[in-house]
């Protein structure tokens, strides 16, 4: 089955810009070098601490931002090189729900409205037949009908999570990039919200890119984990194989570092040293050797390759090799 | 519980704040008390009034906006509400010092860090300006900062998110306070780096021997770090325990909804999380009852009508609920 998204080498470096002629005096490897594919209606969750990447792989995959190189395919189709009125009927196919319900409704418009823009945008609904539909999503997402009227200051967090989700949904699309949709909520609505995303997967055939620093959060509505440190991706692969048996480092770490909500659960011990580096100047070799407690004098000079380390799952560590 | 007098007892704290809408009952009636040495979590989701208990222990609430109109906050017997603000600002920074979430806001970014961290050690131990640097220097090497000599001349903004929660800690605990206020003290920060705060954070108290109230939203941090926990909903504390009677067996119906809707790692591999049912009440509205009865499972009439007292449901486990250990 050709995969709804698929992105190859995808690489953004973001320029700093100085002196008055805005010359670039060092570029930002924001991301370097990420490739993943999601097939139709699987959930692929992208990891890692800020800084990492995540949210600009899925800002480049919205087209947000221009990549400095790599591809990015959606249905099969390269569609990196086209301007906005050749991707337009991409544009539906990928939806989006990001992270600040406050910050990403309007404020000045009507939930109908909101809900209703897209509809009227590409499908050019109007009257009768644009609030059906309007107050077909808002049922789908669980709000009451005559929340159509009402502005999005007079709903709660969670609500607006699911308003924006009723936006995204408008548009039959194939994949919802999702930036951190959950962590602004409280743990009660959190529950909400997540559980009406599965629904929603289950009932349309949603493939999901959902961003996360949560791990439980992610086991919970994952397929696969893709784990980012510094631009790049070091380990990818099933949820329940990388998260019990973590095979880089850095998985392990973070899968240490999550509290676990139970006083009498055995700990991970390890604890890693240290700040993410910058990413405007990457440690050389394999980026994480600054805070590897299994370092090697290896690590320190060659970059380490993605390799599969067991079925389905690839990491990229000189430990791994065999 | 120990035997030893309390070094904090808080007794019906009521704070309100005043604005146009109304009257918030931000905290409606929290006690609790504090053993020397002890480390005490608080926790409840977004406007439940945990960290307005704290601010109203340190009395750092708007004036205009906001009063404490009920109980008292009993410091090493001393109530702290009856003490005037000279008196008040003694204490704060000294016997007791507090760690917020956002430590790049809660320092001053045009002062060195050595500056910032001697100010206290100056004004409360009378020390003067060299012996208060070189005592900011010990501090920023106990909060593990390499090479602190050089970095104690470094602003705030030179200072990456961990190691500016480090420097908090380090002026926090740098006039060895008896009682540590940390608000969410590692919520902005990754989870690598939340580990190495949490740790450091327990270890120095251990150091110094200041009890610990570490106010969160996370029941994973709390697991991982508290001794005894009080669970807050709508400006009241609904439960009280020992963390792992509280985790072993949750009695009040909103601390176990709380906890079955946490995604846990490893854990539990459901298709669906336990969720709760509607929103927090809004606290400008007198809410006679009890405050979670609106999303309650178990809600009879008398929920809506009278509130439940915290009562001991055995072995230091207490519970607001009618209906606390049924179902």
């Amino acid at each position: 089955m050709t995969p709804v998204l698929e992105v190859d080498r995808l690489v953004k470096h973001f320029p700093i810009l100085r002196g008055i002629l805005r010359r670039p005096v060092a570029w930002v490897r924001a991301v370097d070098g990420v490739s993943f594919a999601i097939a139709p209606g699987e959930t692929l969750c992208l990891v890692g601490e800020s800084g990492c990447g995540k949210s600009t792989v899925a800002r480049l995959v919205l087209r947000l931002d221009e990549p400095t190189g790599g591809a990015i395919r959606l249905d099969g189709t390269d569609v990196t090189g086209l301007d906005e009125r050749e991707f337009a009927p991409f544009r539906r196919r990928v939806q989006m729900v990001f992270q600040d319900p406050y910050a990403s409704l309007n404020p000045r418009l009507k939930v109908g409205q909101i809900v209703g823009e897209p509809l009227e945008n590409y499908e050019g609904l109007r009257g009768k037949a644009l609030e059906e539909r309007v107050a077909g999503l808002l049922a789908k997402v669980g709000l009451r009908p005559e929340g159509v009227g009402r502005y999005p200051f007079e709903f709660s967090g969670g609500q607006r999570q699911r308003i924006g989700l009723a936006r995204a949904l408008a548009l039959n699309p194939k994949l919802i990039v999702a930036d951190e949709p959950v962590s602004a909520l409280d743990v009660s609505v959190q529950a909400q919200v997540l559980n009406l995303m599965m629904d929603l997967q289950e009932e349309f055939g949603l493939a999901y890119l959902f961003v996360s620093h949560d791990l439980a959060v992610v086991e919970h509505i994952g397929h696969r984990i893709a784990v980012m440190y510094l631009g790049e991706i070091v380990e990818i692969g099933p949820k329940q194989v990388v998260l019990d048996e973590p095979k880089h480092p850095y998985t392990r770490a973070l899968v240490a570092a999550a509290p676990i909500p139970d006083p009498r659960a055995k700990r991970d011990t390890l604890v890693l040293e240290g700040d993410v580096p910058s990413p405007l100047n990457p440690p050389a070799g394999c980026r994480f050797h600054t805070r590897c407690p299994f370092v090697m004098d290896r690590c320190r000079e060659e970059t380490p390759r993605l390799r599969e380390v067991s079925p389905g799952r690839q990491a990229a560590c000189h430990l791994l090799e065999a | 519980m120990t035997e030893t007098a309390p070094i904090l007892e808080v007794l019906d704290l009521r704070t309100h704040f005043f604005t146009q809408d109304g009257v918030t009952r931000a905290v409606d009636g929290v006690s609790f008390s504090l053993a020397p040495g002890e480390t005490l979590g608080i926790v409840g989701e977004s406007g439940c009034g945990k960290s307005v208990t704290a601010l109203s222990i340190l009395r750092l609430l708007p004036p205009k906006l906001s009063r404490i109109v009920g109980g008292r906050v009993v410091f090493e017997g001393t109530d702290l509400l009856t003490l005037h603000e000279p008196a008040m600002r003694e204490i704060r920074g000294n016997r007791i010092a507090m760690i917020f979430q956002e430590p790049m806001t809660s320092l001053n970014p045009v002062l060195t860090i050595g500056e910032q961290i001697a100010e206290a050690v100056r004004i409360h131990q009378g020390a003067s300006r060299k012996e208060a640097l070189a005592r900011a220097v010990e501090m920023l090497k106990l909060v593990r900062i390499p090479d602190a000599e050089r970095r104690v001349g470094d602003y705030p903004h030179q200072f990456s998110g961990g190691m500016r929660q480090r420097v908090m800690i380090a002026m926090a605990l740098s006039c060895n306070p008896k009682l540590l206020l940390a608000d969410e003290p590692t919520t902005a920060l990754d989870v690598t780096v939340q580990k190495q705060i949490l740790r450091l954070m327990l270890e120095l108290k251990e150091r110094i021997g200041s009890a610990v109230i570490l106010i969160t939203h996370d029941l994973g941090v709390i697991a991982e770090t508290a001794k005894r926990v009080v669970v807050m909903y709508a400006g009241r504390v609904v439960e009280q325990a020992e963390v792992t009677a509280l985790f072993d067996a949750p009695l009040h119906p909103y601390t176990r909804g709380l906890m079955a809707s946490i995604p846990r790692l490893k854990h539990n591999r459901t298709r669906r999380l336990a969720e709760i049912p509607g929103i927090v009440p809004d606290l400008r509205t007198p809410i006679p009852g009890c405050a979670f009865a609106p999303r309650c499972p178990l809600a009879t009439d008398r929920c809506r009508e009278a509130a439940p007292s915290l009562d001991d449901h055995g072995g230091g486990h207490f519970a607001a609920c009618w209906e606390a250990g049924r179902a």
